[in-house]
């Protein structure tokens, strides 16, 4: 059995997840925040559905209350005004500990307990929500697997691992009570570029198999873009500069604030979140033999580079199994953005 | 008030019948201290680690309590450190001669003067222990549902231990030498067969040499003990780079 299926057994078997298995809806309705002694307000009247299941990505510049938003999720920072709902109920509603054990928390390194090893902190919240010591370890092991981590770290302590380790185990004492919502503050902030990038793509994996509604906060608007289903900008003040899929926001920025936020090579940037195997191709006609060819998993933009390079118009798309899936042109790829 | 050594007691080496080494007061008697272990030395040893361990064990309490007030109202550190530090000035015979009005020529006024003594070693250490547990470990203890008490038990504490014991260290390690004073006021302690053989005129010193001696091996086991317990309770605190 997969790592995947396991947890999905056990979680289920303990009676963990406490809202849907899809994730919760989270539902912000004009919420303020004033910090004492600050001029402006952190966040000010903002309204924002986040959709179970969905990835949502706050960006934004600095001061812009991102963070603000995120802690006033699971009430780390208390509202000064409006309601804050998880499946349509506020969040003042229940103890706050209560409240907390129902969403997983990661931020940057992981913000692991140093002095536990990692199967203890891993097994925070089983243990915290009375797990016995059996379950536990057998949830440590699968939420190992399931991170990407070899079991022969559960003995180590944080110092004892690097950056990407720390973040994982991060990540997955975050997942350790199957809780339906994942709050993410800048967790890959402190990644060098490789790690950074292949734990995004892990997250995505996670999210596709897990499908839990995460909030993630992050200052890059290149990683939203990468791993938002729907993005919400912010500005100065947590006022919401525009909410949207990646692909709409580099289409249409709502205001040149947004334009500028998100900065230049919109298009390439939208044909970057397509892949091939994605859109519709040209079936393969006689005339396209001998072609260059392009993996079916490569994005849309990397085959326009790879034309550019061969100074052809078109490319012969191949699959895994080395068969060719049909051929991408120039002109479609740019009819993609219309 | 001082007292007077009780008769041919067995700390006054008995000249007539003790052994050559005594007799000819040579500088180091082995002999006076296998004869004088089990009625002098061992009980003095014993006396010795009762005065240190309810010293440093009534200072623990103290200062731990105080600590975690001060902990959570950080304005209260200043003051308490400055109270401790001044009990340390006093000098430890003016602080019995202070005491004695109320407490008498009893063990009670060596502990309490004691006790005063550890405070300076014992608070510091504790209120910087839990003040450098990393805010990022107490963010997430609150995010994932900690309660305060699971934060302190769970998190603070845990975190805060390698200060703790470097701080017993200290506070162990003085408090045996300092305990030797008691004998200015009771026969009490290893300091009692010094306090005797100085008053004697005799040029006798083996019972200094020896009490001295289980004083300072008293102190150098208890601060093992106290490194062996930090490995087995915080073995994080020596794995790994951090």
């Amino acid at each position: 059995m997969t790592a995947l299926a396991v947890f999905r057994r056990n979680s289920r078997r303990l009676g963990r997840s406490s809202g849907s298995p899809r994730g919760a809806e989270i539902r912000l309705e004009s919420v303020s925040k004033h910090y004492a002694g600050a001029e402006t307000a952190a966040v000010e009247n903002l309204s924002l559905t986040i959709e179970a299941g969905e990835l949502c990505v706050l960006v934004g510049p600095s001061g812009c209350g991102k963070t603000t938003t995120l802690r006033m999720i699971n009430l780390l920072i208390a509202p000064d005004s409006g309601e804050i709902k998880i499946d349509g109920r506020s969040t003042r509603a229940a103890s706050v500990t209560e409240l907390r054990r129902g969403i997983g928390y990661v931020i940057q390194e992981g913000g692991l307990f140093p002095h536990m090893t990692v199967a203890g902190n891993i097994g925070t919240v089983p243990r915290l929500l009375g797990w016995s010591r059996g379950e536990t370890r057998k949830r440590v092991s699968e939420l190992l697997e399931l991170v990407g981590l070899d079991r022969s770290l559960a003995e180590r302590y944080p110092a004892e691992l690097s950056g990407g380790q720390r973040q994982r185990v991060g990540l997955a004492r975050a997942l350790a009570g199957d809780p339906p919502l994942l709050l993410m503050d800048e967790p890959f902030n402190a990644l060098d570029p490789v790690v950074r990038e292949r734990l995004q793509d892990e997250l995505l994996r996670l999210h596709r198999e897990l499908a839990k509604t995460i909030v993630f906060v992050t200052h890059d608007v290149d990683e939203a873009i990468k791993l938002g289903d729907r993005i919400a900008i912010l500005r100065q003040g947590g006022a919401l500069a525009q909410f949207d899929s990646p692909d709409s926001i580099l289409a249409r920025p709502a205001s040149d604030f947004v334009r500028q936020f998100v900065g230049e090579n919109r298009a390439l940037r939208r044909l970057a979140l397509r892949r091939l195997d994605q859109i519709e191709l040209a079936p393969s006609g006689k005339a396209d033999a001998g072609l260059p060819t392009v993996p079916a998993a490569a994005t849309v933009r990397e085959a326009v580079s790879l034309m550019i390079e061969t100074g052809t118009r078109a490319l012969s798309v191949v699959g895994e199994d080395g068969e060719a899936r049909g051929t991408i042109r120039f002109d479609d790829a740019a009819g993609l953005l219309k | 008030m001082i007292l007077a050594a009780t008769g041919s007691g067995p700390v006054i080496p008995h000249y007539g019948t003790g052994s050559r080494c005594v007799v000819e007061n040579h500088a180091f008697c082995s002999s006076w201290v296998s004869a004088h272990w089990g009625d002098t030395l061992q009980p003095a040893l014993v006396q010795h680690v009762e005065l240190t361990g309810i010293a440093v064990g009534i200072g623990f309490a103290i200062a731990f309590s105080a600590a975690l007030l001060a902990y959570r109202r950080r304005w209260l550190s200043g003051p308490i450190e400055g109270i401790s530090a001044l009990l340390y000035t006093i000098p430890s015979l003016a602080l019995f001669q202070i005491l004695v009005p109320f407490t008498g020529i009893t063990t009670t006024t060596v502990e309490v003067a004691l006790v005063a003594y550890t405070l300076v070693m014992l608070f510091p250490n504790f209120v910087t222990g839990l003040n450098s547990v990393p805010a990022d470990a107490l963010d997430v203890a609150r995010a994932m549902g900690f309660t305060r008490r699971q934060t302190l038990l769970r998190v603070e504490l845990p975190l805060a231990l390698p200060a703790i014991v470097a701080g017993l260290r200290v506070a162990v390690v003085s408090t045996v030498s300092l305990a030797t004073v008691a004998a200015f006021l009771l026969p009490k302690g290893l300091g009692y067969p010094i306090f005797l053989a100085l008053k004697e005129p005799s040029p006798f010193r083996t019972e200094i040499y020896a009490a001295g001696a289980l004083a300072v091996g008293l102190a150098l086991a208890a601060d093992l003990l106290l490194v062996a317990a930090r490995r087995v309770l915080a073995p994080w605190a020596h794995r790994g780079v951090a």
